[in-house]
């Protein structure tokens, strides 16, 4: 898998570092991630203190945590996970985003790990994590049952598997389709298809026949007069996170 | 510090300390003392020299705490060091007048037992909340202090803030904040510009003894030349507030100390008995400057480098200290979440948080100086019978004395007596 790892050709880095300007501004065309950004930190940090009983308010506290990030994009996730302090891989099966994300990390000053690779092909390698971090990638595979699997074998006994994805029912559609692609323009058009999404019940069947053992699931809700994103214990209704733990 | 384990910071990244503070103000080491207890490093830069901040004499201005800003100042272990100092203020009596006559028979009355939180504010006198203020920084060991030392320069050079002191020092921090002041030097070299007025009116400021107890009730009387404010101090003192045109402000300021006392008498009545001076006068210009932005490039405005209002409503370090918990808040909040806590996305959420509150603030003490700075006949009798009806309804009272103890609006958790 070493082999498949990118380097920055010196040549491309301007390149790189305007695509990485793109990723990280927060009014840009990756507007919608941000917004979102902080809800999902929340949603992640307190599982992941809570599971592995790291306390948040000290510096480092993930130290000695082997984190993956599937669909790590310009690194969104993978930076605030290096920065407090875990051992980060972030990979993509898109390979324009490795070098842009390689880029923004260094002029953080942040060390992560970016592969462009797939979770099957890391699986196959024996790769393993404590902790998988599955966001927004689930609606988008061809066979989620498999692609959980590989997840599943990622992971170390007793790690870790945090998984977000799109509820389906008339209401996401029309939010996530309809408001978020047409209304609002915040995902180009046909960025997702309405037909792939999946209902928290049968992501939950998904997941136990893939071997994962589903402890704890949550709603993303938009408020649109705050124009800010909110954790919902019972409102699942379109966007949701869930966490799950291999036994 | 409790989790050992792989160095992620690469050095080139790593900056003097976490945050960067200028202004040795009181806002400045208050936030420095809230982010120091949540794990940052801060510096902290002052013109001044410590010397200079221990003096006695050097500011003789006293603040009406709000409880809300008390509960802070508790959470960030300032409180205990001042609270022998502080009177609580158990009333506040508004009256409509002119010097030389009674008070008009409308007035307004607040009474903090119509609320059930406790007093509705605590006056504080600045020597005591500065010498604090130094001795808790002194005492944090994760805030540097630099006194005596001007910014010259400052810029951001990748992911981190860098300002060049005058001894050619140069520091480098993830995110620096502006909390130098009404002429802020960091706004300005931030290149935020900023709108305002003046008053043409001087605040004179002093403290007086006076023969009978004040028993914590604060008074304001609204005069034509500008309103005067009667704040009770510890013991029989109180500290006096007293707006006048520049001219005149200029002319009282320049009497000998019993000359002063002749025009303050008439103004302030007798119903504290007789009084006297007890310690310095001092005068300050009013005016109103508010930063057309409150972030810039890892950058943050707080106190009055934010928004400079006019004192009528004693609301300037209240207004401050809000910018403090809620900054405090924002960065600790983000840092948790391994968030930069410089990006724009995350000094976005302070100024979504203070703008509308500050503004309005600037809008209300305007407003209020406006109406009530005047001595036309009509504006008169709607002002008094404004207060008038105030007064009669309970839940309006009750209103203004919730918004007095600054206990309104979406509330920073230190000031709501809690941490983050």
């Amino acid at each position: 898998m070493q082999a498949e790892r990118s380097t920055v050709d010196p040549s491309e880095v301007a390149k790189f570092e305007a695509m990485a300007a793109e990723w990280w501004d927060p009014n840009g065309k990756f507007k919608p991630l941000h917004m979102l950004n902080p809800c999902r930190l929340d949603y992640i940090t307190s599982q992941i203190a809570g599971e592995f009983d790291r306390d948040l308010t000290v510096p480092l506290p993930f130290a000695g945590l082997r984190i993956l990030d599937i669909g790590c994009g310009g690194g969104l996730l993978c930076e605030p996970m290096a920065r407090l302090g875990a051992d980060v891989v972030g990979a993509d099966a898109a390979a324009r985003n490795i070098p842009v994300a390689q880029v923004h990390a260094e002029q953080s000053g942040l060390q992560i790990d970016y592969r462009h690779t797939t979770a099957e092909d890391m699986a196959a390698a024996g790769e393993q994590f404590d902790i998988v971090l599955n966001m927004e990638v689930v609606e988008h595979v061809s066979d989620p049952l498999a692609y959980l699997t590989a997840c599943r074998e990622l992971l170390k006994p007793g790690g870790l598997h945090l998984c977000s994805t799109i509820n389906r029912n008339p209401k996401s559609y029309m939010m996530a389709i309809i408001g978020a692609e047409y209304v609002m323009r915040w995902l180009p058009k046909g960025t997702h298809e309405w037909s792939k999404f999946i209902t928290p019940d049968e992501l939950f069947d998904l997941m136990r026949q893939a071997g994962l053992n589903p402890v704890d699931r949550k709603g993303y809700v938009f408020n649109p007069i705050t124009w800010t994103w909110s954790i919902s214990d019972r409102d699942l209704s379109v966007n949701y996170v869930t966490a799950a733990l291999k036994p | 510090m409790d989790n050992p384990g792989p160095q992620v910071i690469f050095p080139a990244m790593a900056t003097d300390s976490d945050i960067l503070i200028v202004g040795g103000g009181l806002n400045g080491p208050a936030l420095a003392l809230a982010l120091a207890q949540a794990g940052f490093t801060v510096t902290v830069i002052d013109a001044l020299d410590e010397d200079a901040r221990r003096d006695e004499g050097f500011d003789g201005r006293s603040y009406a705490l709000a409880l809300a800003s008390k509960r802070l100042l508790a959470a960030i272990g300032i409180w205990h060091h001042v609270a022998d100092h502080a009177q609580p203020m158990l009333g506040i009596k508004v009256t409509d007048g002119r010097a030389g006559e009674g008070p008009s028979p409308f007035l307004m009355e607040f009474d903090h037992a119509e609320i059930e939180e406790g007093p509705m504010g605590f006056m504080v006198e600045d020597r005591h909340l500065r010498r604090a203020f130094l001795d808790a920084m002194g005492a944090e060991a994760r805030i540097t202090h630099i006194a005596g030392a001007r910014v010259t320069a400052q810029d951001v050079q990748g992911q981190s803030a860098e300002v060049t002191l005058d001894d050619g020092r140069v520091l480098t921090a993830r995110v620096l904040v502006g909390s130098d002041g009404r002429q802020s030097g960091t706004a300005r070299r931030a290149g935020i510009g900023r709108m305002g007025w003046g008053y043409g009116q001087t605040a004179l400021v002093c403290a007086v003894e006076h023969e009978k107890p004040h028993g914590g009730i604060a008074h304001q009387f609204f005069m034509p030349p500008g309103p005067l404010a009667i704040l009770p101090l510890t013991g029989n003192r109180s500290s006096i507030v007293w707006s006048e045109a520049e001219v005149e402000a200029a002319r009282i300021n320049a009497l000998n100390d019993d000359a002063y006392l002749d025009e303050l008498r008439p103004r302030f009545g007798s119903f504290l008995g007789d009084i006297r001076l007890a310690g310095k006068q001092f005068t300050y210009p009013l005016n109103l400057t508010l930063a057309k932005a409150l972030v810039g490039d890892r950058l943050a405005l707080i106190g009055d480098a934010a928004h400079g209002v006019h004192p009528i409503a004693g609301q300037g370090l209240n207004a401050g200290l809000r910018d403090v918990a809620a900054l405090a808040e924002v960065l600790t909040l983000a840092a948790r979440r391994g968030e930069d806590i410089g990006a724009p996305d995350v000094l976005a959420r302070y100024q979504q948080w203070r703008r509308f509150d500050t503004a309005t603030l600037a809008l209300a003490t305007d407003a209020f100086n406006r109406l009530f700075s005047n001595d036309n006949p009509v504006l008169r009798l709607g002002r008094d019978i404004g207060m008038g009806v105030v007064n009669a309804l309970p839940g309006l009272r009750r209103a203004f004395i919730r918004e007095a103890a600054g206990l309104t609006g979406d509330l920073p958790r230190l000031m709501q007596g809690k941490r983050v």
